[in-house]
């Protein structure tokens, strides 16, 4: 039930917003005639919607705490649960690669390139999620790697016309090799002061290619990337992007095996002990040095392949393409698809970049929208769309 | 015989302050050593010094390893102290808490162990087998210790007292020849304690092992150690067994004051 004092909350919260919003959602001046119209229509609307909205965000806040009252220990998330049940879990599976599959056949070319870019935030959210998620190291200039991923590939074709495959596996180890360069100036940092240092290396990389002329091309870019070849045949525009979206998907799914594997693995256990607990991790015998550095190349290999694909898929790249907003959307496909978890973090990928071109329907509101959904999540969910539930060892004795 | 790890002259100073100043301390093989001292006496930068956690300012870190020859710990990171089979515990208890118990324990495996990220990735047929040996040996010690009933909780999930010998059990899978326990009874009520005290005499007695430990318990120490050192404001005023340490008028004189007929 809805108590006296939330009412008196949402009565106030409907004031403030009216009062708030009125200078843009009352008053419109109309400049050629020089006259100011006032919409007290807009103005009553925005009280009663406001009013309504704090009512449910109230309701639904107590529901949440009710519910961890209620359980003490913590729940699986449903789709955990679906993977763990082996009566669900090949029929999942199957249905999950029969939409993958017949995707690009069944939906347009357009729905097909922008599933091509989800896919690339998929990577791009498992690599960072070894960083940020099981490291514990929080990486704001990730998509420096992207762009070196990109560069790569542009540069290497220009010049030497190298092809998709093979710039792949030297992107890869470029990526690697950025990311132990980036790691040893950042190893004795933590928490907010390395998250300040990977800001300012992120930048670093895309002001050289801004500037660095003779180099990048600088601001104007690298145009006529060619797409990855199927053995010298012209597929045309839509197989190509056909094409592309498979690579991509058989790179996602090469993705989701290796980081599954690292996550489980004498590294991916020193990579969590470190995150808990940095000094006793080197107590026990674990160099910190290795560890850290491990991480940031790992993370940055991940980036690195996604860049050549993003080179590959737009043909054309600049320096604008890296800005530090993309680092930051990574990051928020971490987050908000829930840290250290890869079905989480796919999740995370999916929503958010396919929920914006979505949302195009309601036009101008779109981000506004975006961004509400984002802080919702944030609030109910905080450890993410599905939070991480970690293969821990079960240990069962064997008798002999 | 050489003493398995032999101290000479450390001195830590952090800006004026001399924490340590000029310790001297050795320990014999199979003994049960205590570093006690009023609070702020130094003990636990002590340990910080001899595991590379601080590097001292000046002076001797030998260790002469069951069967092996001596070397210096001077200069050596936290992780190559723990290689050279040194293990420790802390004071505030430092277990990984999003960890179950069994991989605590796999955590202290992990520098006997070899898989890097090729292994992690190729999974080959050794990493296999060397996870699974991990394991093994892992579950061993936590059944040593009487911990194997916990084997899959969470780590942070335990009462406080297995919270205190899982770090001991965590620490005893990085294979030490010594491990230097951090008021290892600290928190614990008295039967815990007196399971701690067998505890601490089956591992030197089964496990071939040495034992330096920093405690308050007066109790346990005095029932416990072969030698006791003591420190007070970073300086070492006493040494000798239990007996002698107790009627040391410069241990009285530390841990009462200077007045003590006047209290």
């Amino acid at each position: 039930m809805v108590t006296k004092k939330e009412i008196k909350q949402a009565v106030f919260v409907a004031l403030w917003f009216m009062v708030l919003t009125f200078p843009i959602m009352v008053i419109k001046v109309n400049t050629i005639k020089h006259i100011v119209i006032f919409r007290w229509s807009h103005l009553f609307w925005i009280g009663i919607g406001t009013f309504f909205a704090s009512l449910t965000w109230n309701y639904f806040l107590r529901r949440k705490e009710e519910k961890q009252k209620a359980e003490t220990s913590d729940d699986v998330p449903l789709v955990h649960r679906l993977l763990q049940n082996d009566r669900f879990r090949i029929p999942f599976l199957v249905v999950l690669a029969i939409f993958f599959l017949f995707y690009p056949f069944v939906f347009s070319m357009y729905h097909t390139s922008i599933m091509i870019s989800a896919l690339v935030y998929v990577m791009l959210g498992l690599g960072l999620n070894i960083v940020v998620g099981l490291a514990g190291l929080l990486d704001l200039g990730y998509v420096a790697f992207y762009c070196v991923g990109a560069y790569a590939y542009a540069l290497l074709n220009l010049h030497f016309g190298v092809n998709f495959w093979l710039a792949l596996p030297i992107s890869a180890a470029l990526g690697f090799l950025f990311g132990t360069l980036l790691g040893y100036p950042v190893l004795r940092l933590r928490g907010d002061y390395l998250a300040i240092v990977t800001l300012g290396f992120g930048e670093i990389i895309r002001i050289i290619m801004e500037n660095w002329d003779a180099f990048s091309n600088g601001p104007r870019g690298i145009s006529n990337i060619p797409p990855p070849s199927f053995f010298g045949i012209d597929l045309g525009q839509h197989g190509t992007v056909i094409y592309i979206y498979f690579i991509v998907t058989g790179l996602v799914l090469m993705t989701i095996f290796f980081v599954s594997r690292l996550e489980n693995s004498r590294l991916g256990r020193s990579w969590i002990a470190m995150r808990d607990d940095d000094i006793a991790c080197q107590a026990m015998g674990i160099d910190k040095v290795k560890t850290k550095l491990t991480a940031f190349a790992l993370g940055a290999t991940w980036a690195s392949i996604g860049g050549v694909v993003f080179a590959a898929k737009t043909s054309y790249i600049n320096p604008m393409s890296f800005t530090i907003m993309e680092s930051i959307t990574i990051l928020c496909v971490v987050v908000i698809g829930g840290m250290g978890s890869a079905i989480g973090v796919i999740a995370g990928a999916l929503v958010l970049i396919l929920l914006p071109e979505y949302l195009r329907a309601v036009a101008e509101y779109r981000m506004l929208v975006f961004g509400a959904l984002q802080v919702i999540v944030m609030v109910f969910k905080p450890e993410g769309l599905i939070k991480s539930v970690r293969k821990t060892y079960e240990f069962k004795k064997v008798e002999e | 015989m050489e003493p398995i790890l032999n101290v000479k002259n450390l001195t830590m100073t952090f800006g004026g302050l001399k924490a340590i100043d000029n310790v001297d301390i050795a320990i014999e093989q199979g003994q049960i050593a205590a570093l006690i001292g009023p609070n702020g006496a130094g003990k636990t930068t002590f340990f910080n010094c001899i595991t590379g956690i601080y590097q001292p300012t000046t002076g001797k870190v030998d260790i002469t390893p069951p069967g092996k020859s001596t070397q210096s710990l001077r200069g050596l990171k936290t992780n190559q102290v723990t290689e050279r089979g040194l293990a420790r515990t802390f004071q505030n208890i430092r277990l990984f808490q999003g960890m179950t118990v069994l991989e605590n324990v796999m955590i202290g495996r992990h520098c006997r162990m070899n898989a890097g990220v090729f292994g992690a990735l190729m999974r080959p047929k050794s990493q296999k087998n060397e996870e699974k040996e991990a394991t093994y040996a892992s579950y061993e010690i936590l059944e040593k210790i009487g911990l194997e009933q916990y084997v899959n909780e969470m780590a942070v999930n335990l009462p406080y007292g297995a919270q205190r010998r899982l770090e001991i059990a965590r620490a005893l899978a990085t294979d030490p020849f010594l491990l230097l326990l951090d008021e290892p009874a600290a928190g614990m009520n008295p039967q815990e304690t007196k399971e701690l005290d067998d505890l601490i005499i089956w591992l030197r007695d089964n496990e071939n092992l040495s034992i330096l430990l920093i405690e308050h318990d007066m109790k346990l120490v005095m029932s416990l150690s072969d030698r006791i050192h003591v420190v007070d404001y970073g300086k070492k005023i006493a040494e000798g067994t239990p007996e002698e340490v107790k009627n040391n008028p410069d241990v009285i004189k530390a841990y009462l004051g200077d007045d003590a007929d006047d209290a």
